[in-house]
């Protein structure tokens, strides 16, 4: 069971709702992904072409909702978008994300730490977006973050977990859960993820992308539940050089040896 | 009477109310979040609050995000 703060959550797999081809879909990968927590974004209405309510196709009773801050590009318009959330959703849950560059759309760690600190002090449940960077982790934990979210790669890109050493010292290093997010392009680097350690995954793209979202959100689910069965298993340590698996005494060489014999 | 809409300048009628305005754009009040002139509007304020001439108004929803 996955707890942060004071809710518990029995799937590891938090997924986004952006980029799916219509909400028919969307509503059918997030069953089908058994997530249990979801992200949403704040966006102004389109006057002339007002979208459906995404509030109306998600079960609310069951999926506990995680509003973000995305297209914040610094602290001041990342507290202005969670208090928007806060009174739109009614929940204090912030993934909270900073993104000053469109084009690699990696977030600020000052002004993450500065709108973190603040929104704790505002109560609420701040998630924070962060790259991989174990010390940060630290910080942000230190100012009430409820979670720490550090990137596998730049957000959208399917590329995994390319910064798995940081993504370890975080773990090994952490008070709070740690949630990998972003670049998380296939169920093989979910379950690296899991295995290694990370306590859930949040995966949008590499969903709603494919060519079948649905059962691509069933392949990670069976991805995060083994990771995290692996992981609470225990893998076996590796090794640089070669360690036979089967017996090295009885060999059949050593009994019928025609050669020397 | 004008006021700025999500942007868009649009003419209301004097002691229109944020409700009348949402009505008007055929948006359900509790689909969105409103802001007028950066502050955020408490939901049972909407059948109350006048708009003024000048009005910034927001009005936000959820979508689809990651």
């Amino acid at each position: 069971m996955l707890t942060i703060t004071n809710s518990q959550f029995s799937s590891r797999l938090f997924v986004g709702t952006g980029k799916f081809s219509s909400a028919a879909v969307m509503k059918r990968a997030i069953i089908a992904s058994g997530a249990q927590m979801v992200t949403v974004a704040l966006r102004r209405v389109d006057l002339e072409n007002p979208e459906d309510d995404i509030m109306s196709h998600i079960d609310i009773k069951k999926i506990h909702f995680l509003p973000n801050t995305s297209g914040a590009r610094n602290a001041t318009e990342a507290i202005r978008l969670a208090h928007l959330a806060r009174a739109a959703s009614g929940t204090p849950w912030l993934k909270l994300e900073v993104t000053p560059d469109p084009r690699t759309l990696l977030p600020d760690p000052v002004d993450t730490l500065k709108a973190t600190e603040q929104l704790v002090k505002d109560g609420f449940i701040v998630l924070p977006y962060m790259n991989a960077d174990p010390i940060l982790a630290l910080r942000l934990q230190d100012v009430g973050a409820a979670a720490v979210m550090p990137l596998g790669s730049p957000i959208g890109t399917n590329q995994g977990i390319q910064t798995a050493l940081q993504v370890a010292i975080i773990i090994e290093q952490a008070r709070v859960p740690v949630v990998v997010d972003a670049g998380i392009g296939a169920p093989s680097h979910a379950s690296q993820a899991m295995e290694m350690g990370a306590d859930a995954v949040l995966v949008n793209t590499a969903i709603a992308i494919a060519d079948d979202p649905v059962r691509m959100a069933g392949a990670f689910k069976q991805a995060v539940e083994a990771g995290r069965e692996a992981f609470e298993a225990g893998l076996g340590a590796s090794s640089t050089t070669a360690r036979p698996s089967s017996p090295e005494r009885g060999r059949i060489g050593e009994q019928l040896d025609f050669i020397d014999g | 009477m004008q006021i700025f809409c999500n942007g868009r300048q649009q003419d209301i009628d004097e002691g229109v109310t944020l409700s009348q305005l949402l009505v008007g754009l055929e948006l359900p009040a509790d689909t969105v979040v409103a802001e007028i002139n950066k502050k955020i509007i408490d939901r049972d304020q909407y059948e109350t609050l006048k708009l003024n001439q000048g009005d910034q108004v927001e009005l936000i929803r959820f979508v689809g995000g990651g």
